[in-house]
């Protein structure tokens, strides 16, 4: 069965579950202020080198600012002809999954009362580049499959882990963007 | 126009258990039925469905099964026939053919337009079933023209079908019983897999439901349920009703030769896309079963009952194969039906009282309607985990018939 919540407040995996559920009352009964639109920019800087900036996004009905703008750097490595100052989009993707996965796992440990001690997702994804580099049209551009291992040591049995690992699939917003279709529209100036 | 105190909409289970409560405390009611005792278990079934629930679980208030075959599963006549009989014993004053098309809301209480003529009553029980509309999610709107599309309340039997593959969404106790029948008619089956809830028919020798029953699950309060919004939520279990108590999972299903794709996330140029998350939601109903074994191990051990009960046991875990597939061409791969078997609804169209929230569901507090003198019956575990089920009708009708006369008395008072 489920750990009791009352043990929740003894763990600390420095995640504040009181403040996520407390909004998750909250948008329960104003369903309009849980409308978010997340942002990105993105500038070319040289061959396959370029810098994307991350601010400001809309969120609780307002427009929403942080302390920082932060910046995530892309580029492709030698073997594709490039100059490897960054990783490549499709790493950022893998690594997207990889914290959002390892975020839900903190979360939800928290919240069942779970004391974590260290977590360490390892991913490994298949692509054939035969596809993007349009040799075979059959060949899809993106992966093939993605493989997320999971370490996890913590105060809690094997069933009760993979409980933890398999909830913050369901409730992963890059797991579900990876796992199903989503409408791109794609304007120019 | 007519009048009643009382007047209960539907004569099913839980219209007929609610009728017998009213009996016995003389309070004066009809019920009203839009065709014949136990309409939907007539007309909205398909051909080989049998009760979920073994006959000795058919409990309603002064009745019970009385027939031989005690964990044997009911099929619908049977079904029928029960209820006939309980109407018949109980001596429920139900009126026929009697189709509600309105229900307003007055000073005295509520007045109904019916296909024959008007009634006004001061408590008005709804207990037209939980179960009237299938629910057809919106991507529905891209399946080619060419492909026949079909809800559970409208298939009968597989030789009814267009010739050609099918393909089954959602994978709760209808999705996995009409897998099963029409997989071995000898069609090809493509099963279409979200969330489930994964249970064996038996453990420790005895029926799943039975353990549900003895450990206590069945009678959770809607009150004391840890998240009751999502509990009520819950897919059906999967189960099926058969003489030789089969367990229908995915690894038999699969093993049958039905294929097993992820949640249908997209229709798009007569393809079908299906989510990647299959592996997930498997893992997540084995673990959930596990638990709930784990609770009837550990109920039998805290009971000192392993003696009577055989070994415990773990179904193997569910196998996704490597190759599953995360497209499908409709046209291309002959699949000629696609069944929807994405759940239920209740049908409120026709009432006039402004207690639906954004969803269209009805508001309230276990069965007790935000208006006064209106109750609701049957409801997916709206007083007690079993409250959907005819062994749930005798708990929820008896508390919500004290609570109605109750208020009776209030008001004479």
């Amino acid at each position: 069965m489920t750990a009791n919540n009352s043990t929740a407040t003894q763990v600390k995996n420095g995640v504040n579950v009181e403040a996520l559920l407390g909004a998750r009352e909250a948008l329960e009964k104003a369903p309009e202020a849980a409308q978010f639109k997340w942002r990105a920019s993105c500038e070319w800087l040289n061959g396959t080198h370029s810098r994307s900036t991350i601010g400001k996004f809309f969120g609780l009905g307002a427009e929403q600012s942080r302390d920082t703008t932060f910046t995530v750097e892309a580029d492709h490595p030698k073997v594709f002809a490039s100059e490897d100052h960054a990783p490549t989009p499709v790493e950022l993707v893998l690594s997207g999954l990889a914290s959002c996965l390892t975020a839900g796992v903190a979360a939800i440990a928290q919240r069942r009362g779970i004391q974590l001690h260290s977590v360490k997702a390892t991913l490994e994804a298949d692509m054939d580049i035969q596809g993007i580099l349009g040799i075979d049209d059959d060949v899809r551009n993106g992966f093939g499959a993605i493989r997320v291992h999971f370490d996890i040591r913590a105060d809690a049995d094997e069933d009760d882990i993979k409980a933890l690992v398999a909830q913050s699939q369901k409730r992963s917003a890059v797991f579900d963007i990876i796992t199903n279709p989503t409408a791109v529209f794609v304007t120019v100036n | 126009m007519r009048s009643a105190t009382a007047i209960i909409i539907g004569a099913g289970h839980s219209g007929l258990a609610m009728s017998w409560h009213l009996t016995a405390r003389s309070i004066d009611h009809v019920v009203l039925e839009r065709g014949e005792i136990a309409h939907s278990w007539r007309t909205e079934r398909w051909d080989s469905l049998r009760l979920l629930t073994p006959n000795w679980q058919s409990r309603l208030p002064g009745h019970g099964y009385a027939g031989a075959d005690r964990d044997g599963f009911m099929t619908m006549p049977e079904v029928v026939h029960f209820l006939q009989r309980y109407a018949e014993v109980s001596r429920a004053p139900v009126i026929p053919g009697v189709r509600v098309t309105r229900v307003r809301q007055d000073a005295e209480g509520y007045e109904l337009s019916t296909s024959q003529g008007g009634w006004r009553c001061r408590q008005l029980v709804i207990a037209s079933g939980a179960c009237n509309l299938a629910s057809v999610p919106s991507l529905s709107a891209g399946l080619p023209t060419k492909v026949a599309s079909l809800t559970p309340m409208q298939y009968r039997r597989p030789d009814l079908l267009p010739d050609g593959g099918v393909m089954i969404v959602g994978a709760s106790a209808s999705g996995v019983q009409l897998a099963r029948e029409i997989q071995a008619a000898g069609r090809r089956v493509v099963l279409s897999v979200g969330e489930h809830v994964r249970m064996p028919r038996t453990y420790r020798g005895r029926d799943i439901q039975w353990w549900m029953d003895a450990i206590g699950a069945m009678d959770l309060r809607y009150d004391a349920a840890e998240n009751i919004e999502r509990a009520r939520r819950l897919p059906s279990p999967q189960l099926v009703g058969t003489p030789e108590r089969a367990t229908v999972d995915l690894n038999s299903l699969r093993q049958a030769g039905v294929e097993l794709v992820g949640r249908l996330a997209g229709l798009r140029d007569g393809k079908a896309q299906f989510s990647g998350s299959l592996a997930n939601v498997c893992a997540l109903a084995d673990l959930k079963m596990n638990r709930l074994l784990a609770a009837i191990d550990a109920w039998v051990t805290a009971s000192g009952l392993e003696q009577r009960f055989a070994a415990p046991h773990r179904p193997a875990p569910t196998v996704v194969g490597a190759g599953t597939k995360l497209s499908l061409d409709l046209i291309a791969e002959g699949i000629a039906t696609v069944i929807w078997a994405t759940g239920y609804r209740p049908d409120y169209s026709w009432l006039d009282v402004p207690v639906l929230d954004r969803h269209g569901r009805i508001r309230h507090d276990g069965g007790v309607v935000a208006a006064p003198g209106l109750y609701v019956m049957g409801l997916p575990f709206m007083r007690r985990r079993k409250s959907s089920f005819i062994d749930g009708a005798a708990g929820d009708a008896a508390d919500l018939a004290a609570h109605l006369h109750q208020s009776l008395d209030r008001a004479a008072a």
